[in-house]
């Protein structure tokens, strides 16, 4: 038997398929971690313990850090996986991401305040 | 044809070779690289969802607002079903790393119950919005909230069909090197899955009820 996996892990190497190791370690910190780090803003906003804007940014933060417990722990990020490319795509696409996503909204923001004046909006006018 | 090759070593010399063909790739040597690319572009989908959302989901012409519709209650119920199946399916690779076939095949089952409980508790969701007439027609912001959502919504859908294709082709090939890539690369789409959903429970949901 064990001859036989020896075998087929020789054959699955000479393959050269790169499948991150997972360990039950990795899968619980993550699990736990992702738990608490989803608990808490939904325990924040459905009880309203804070301000609307510092719950805001707290939730903000806390999805950021579950975000990336979640790359690590789940999706085995490293920045030795795939010689390295699998990390360099990933900070393309955020760069891409956030390039795209705050542009839109500021420059939606823009046209909102300067091409719809009402009642509310005449306050931020330049 | 065998005796073409082999001559040439005959005269003494060394044999010079020419590489006609191109060299050998070992399949699926980049399956997985390709596969994060994939996700990757479909990262780029979801952000510009994500920016739609964020542009478009103030303006409620006057219809219903996030507050009078959404039930928190229910998507933390549909969070922690998304949650469990990503834990179940750690469970699988696990699994699959032990070579143990039936085992896999069991946590990827669990994995497609918690994924099939998300959609059902997200269809009702929508078919109760739809219900009171909170359509995607009936604002901006409804648009936006049902292609954000329908859209990853779709994604669970066809990692779904996907898982149960796997299960089949786990018990009919057992744990060779392609089904052991594929069960990978769902890992992956599994697990950016919950990714995406923590922004859309974050951006959409929570900020919402704000």
């Amino acid at each position: 038997m064990s001859a036989d996996t020896h075998a087929e892990q020789v054959e699955h190497d000479s393959h050269g398929i790169e499948i991150p190791h997972a360990t039950m370690r990795d899968y619980g910190i993550g699990f736990v971690l992702s738990v608490i780090l989803t608990a808490i803003p939904f325990a924040l906003v459905m009880t309203g313990a804070l301000s609307a804007p510092v719950t805001a940014v707290v939730i903000m933060g806390f999805a950021v850090v579950q975000i990336i417990v979640h790359m690590v722990y789940f999706l085995h990020m490293s920045p030795k996986a795939e010689g390295g490319w699998t990390l360099t795509s990933l900070i393309f696409t955020l760069i891409v991401v956030v390039i795209m996503l705050s542009g839109s909204v500021w420059v939606m923001s823009n046209l909102n305040a300067n091409m719809m004046p009402q009642a509310h909006l005449e306050s931020q006018l330049p | 044809m065998s005796n073409a090759t082999t001559t040439v070593a005959a005269g003494g010399e060394a044999p010079v070779y020419y590489e006609i063909d191109e060299a050998p790739h070992p399949e699926g040597h980049s399956t997985m690289l390709g596969f994060w690319i994939y996700l990757m572009s479909d990262c780029l989908i979801f952000a510009i969802l994500f920016a739609c959302y964020a542009v478009l989901g103030g303006n409620f012409a006057a219809g219903p607002g996030p507050k009078d519709l959404f039930d928190l209650n229910l998507i933390a119920l549909n969070t922690a079903m998304l949650l469990f199946s990503s834990i179940t399916y750690g469970f699988a690779m696990i699994a699959m790393q032990g070579r143990n076939v039936r085992h896999t095949q069991m946590w990827l089952a669990v994995t497609g119950l918690f994924g099939a409980a998300f959609l059902a508790i997200e269809i009702y969701e929508f078919a109760h919005l739809i219900h009171i007439g909170a359509t995607p027609q009936r604002s901006a912001f409804l648009s936006a909230f049902f292609t954000l959502v329908g859209t990853h919504g779709l994604h669970v859908t066809f990692g779904l069909v996907w898982l149960v294709t796997l299960i089949v082709q786990l018990g009919r090939h057992g744990l060779n090197p392609a089904n052991q890539r594929r069960v990978a690369c769902l890992s992956l789409f599994w697990h950016f899955l919950d990714v995406i959903w923590i922004g859309v429970f974050t951006f959409v949901y929570l900020m919402g009820m704000l």
